[in-house]
């Protein structure tokens, strides 16, 4: 299977410091309806519509993310992805985000099946445990502690690390097509070695349907 | 004139209810006709030139026109929402012009059962008409005209009054920029039906009642009117908060052995239920359940409430707390449903909350800041 690599040569530029935002942003087309997941203070919802002129709405957890996304002028559902999106009907947006969730998520397999029943397609971000410098420290004898992957084994909200090769291969065993995707090195295009070098990914993903 | 202590800064202050009277009949979704009618109203801030800046705020049950500041003539009288009414406060009448009204069939001055009826010069009694959400909508617009706003800013309210701000979108789509919809629900479930049935039960089978005419026997069916509302209070509390609050705390520390007071939940139940049935209407709390049970939008649309919420323009803020069971946090889920299957715009918050159904009465910091930060963002321009 061949994956066709997103790599237009520039550095993305970095909003709110999420390499992954821009790479969304270039993806997602203009007047498309977006659902996205884990949404925090709406930041990447408030992104879509000002570039895109996406009709967006975000689910959220937290509370206070909520009151951040009312501040920031975004639709906003406050609700528990580990229960799914019952309350949203198959296939009624273009696109639902996990940006940088996944890995933060107990039902991994529930979420992704959930995200392609709601959405048309799926984009994905996450942290590449498989960059070379976490295995190093892995190596050496300890979790691997990064910028990407900033805390300690003891305080960490990621219970379902993967590295891309993992990803690919969850996606081959639970009918899921890759469509895109761009590996990611402090905002910079990855091609070469991309599991080994890519510190984020993100994925374009539908159901094999 | 100094202020009274109990009343912190960014109250209103006192305030004072106005009575507007409407000639033109009104008829009611029952076919019932009412040729005149009086509607008592507050209002706080002040309307801007533009007429974009007002808020209505629609009771539930018990409530009335008075939702902010106090009556001058009895300070302790403070309005139902004071905690979200006010200068700085959530709903800030330093930008807004709030209204607040007491509905057809009301007990606290509009026209209800208690009122003159003209064609026999006796109190309406059981002959009021059975008045129905769609109805106080109606009469809510009419005041609205006669205050010169033709659209609200937003129109807002919790429980019943939450159904009400969801009317609004629904008549008159045109008419509000914004529904606040809190600790509300589409339509009743068969319990909460139930629930009612049992309160009005109370009332009808009370000897006082005499049919809804006690006006004229100079009584007040008032010992059904205090268990309607024992009633109501238990499903309006949660299980953990009558725990927190009463537990099985007993009056005389032990047993008595009889029936009178012997637990402080029962000494509470009673002396909310005698409060009540002091100044409420039997026949104003028939009506309003009734209205209750017969709320559902979706009924016009072959029970779909996407449909019913089609034509709505509004934007929505729905909110739920998580112990409340009357009106539980699915139901509110039901209302946001529709709204995302009709592309509206809407926000949806379910607050951690242990007070159950009456958590949107309560002072809760999160509960605020969503209310804060969604008024705050309506563009009056």
């Amino acid at each position: 299977m061949t994956i066709p690599e997103t790599n237009n040569g520039s550095a993305a530029i970095p909003l709110s410091g999420r390499h992954d935002f821009e790479a969304i942003a270039r993806w997602v087309k203009p007047g498309t309806r977006v659902l996205d997941l884990g949404c925090g203070d709406g930041s990447l919802l408030k992104h879509l519509t000002e570039i895109r002129g996406v009709r967006g709405y975000g689910v959220d957890i937290d509370v206070e993310n909520i009151v951040a996304c009312i501040g920031n002028g975004v639709n906003v559902i406050q609700g528990d992805l580990e229960s799914g999106l019952s309350g949203f009907e198959d296939g009624s947006f273009d696109y639902v985000i996990l940006s940088q969730t996944l890995q933060a998520m107990k039902h991994t397999e529930g979420i992704v099946r959930e995200m392609l029943r709601v959405g048309r397609e799926g984009i994905v971000s996450f942290p590449n445990f498989g960059f070379w410098r976490h295995r190093i420290q892995i190596l050496l004898g300890h979790m691997p502690v990064t910028k990407n992957l900033p805390y300690q084994w003891f305080d960490t909200p990621n219970v379902h690390l993967c590295t891309i090769d993992d990803f690919e291969a969850f996606c081959a065993q639970h009918g899921v097509r890759i469509l895109q995707r761009m590996v990611m090195s402090n905002g910079d295009a990855v091609s070469r070695l991309p599991n080994l070098l890519g510190t984020l990914a993100v994925y374009r993903i539908e159901s094999r349907r | 004139m100094t202020s009274h202590p109990t009343h912190e800064p960014g109250s209103v202050g006192a305030v004072t209810p106005r009575t507007a009277h409407f000639d033109r009949p009104l008829t009611f979704r029952s076919g019932a006709v009412l040729d005149a009618y009086d509607l008592v109203y507050e209002t706080y801030g002040t309307l801007n030139e533009r007429r974009s800046n007002a808020v209505l705020v629609c009771h539930a049950l018990n409530a009335s026109h008075h939702v902010a500041g106090y009556h001058a003539d009895n300070p302790k009288n403070v309005g139902w929402w004071d905690n979200v009414i006010g200068p700085g406060k959530p709903l800030d009448t330093n930008r807004f012009f709030v209204v607040g009204v007491n509905n057809l069939g009301g007990c606290h001055g509009s026209t209800g059962p208690s009122s003159p009826n003209p064609a026999t010069g006796k109190p309406y009694g059981a002959d009021f008409p059975v008045v129905t959400v769609e109805d106080w909508v109606e009469a809510q617009a009419r005041l609205a005209d006669h205050l010169g706003i033709e659209r609200f800013a937003a129109v807002m309210g919790g429980s019943l009054g939450g159904m009400q701000a969801l009317q609004w979108t629904i008549s008159h789509p045109g008419r509000i920029r914004h529904a606040l919809v809190i600790a509300a629900a589409p339509k009743l479930t068969a319990q909460n039906i139930a629930f009612n049935e049992v309160a009005r039960q109370a009332i009808i089978t009370d000897p006082d009642f005499h049919g809804g005419h006690y006006y004229e026997h100079g009584v007040k069916p008032k010992r059904g009117l205090r268990v309607a509302r024992m009633i109501g209070h238990i499903t309006y509390l949660s299980d953990d908060v009558m725990a927190t609050r009463f537990g099985r705390a007993l009056r005389s520390g032990d047993y008595n052995f009889g029936f009178d007071v012997e637990f402080e939940i029962e000494s509470y139940l009673r002396y909310q239920g005698e409060k009540f049935a002091g100044y409420f209407d039997a026949n104003t709390y028939l009506l309003i359940t009734r209205a209750l049970d017969y709320f559902d939008p979706a009924k016009d649309f072959d029970g779909d409430l996407n449909r019913a919420l089609a034509t709505a323009e509004a934007g929505f803020l729905v909110v739920s707390f998580s112990s409340d069971w009357r009106f539980a946090p699915e139901r509110s889920r039901a209302i946001v449903e529709a709204l995302l299957h009709n592309d509206h715009d809407v926000t949806y918050a379910e607050i951690s909350a242990s007070a159950g159904h009456d958590s949107f009465l309560m002072d809760d910091a999160h509960y605020h800041a969503v209310v804060r930060a969604y008024l705050s963002k309506i563009d009056l321009g």
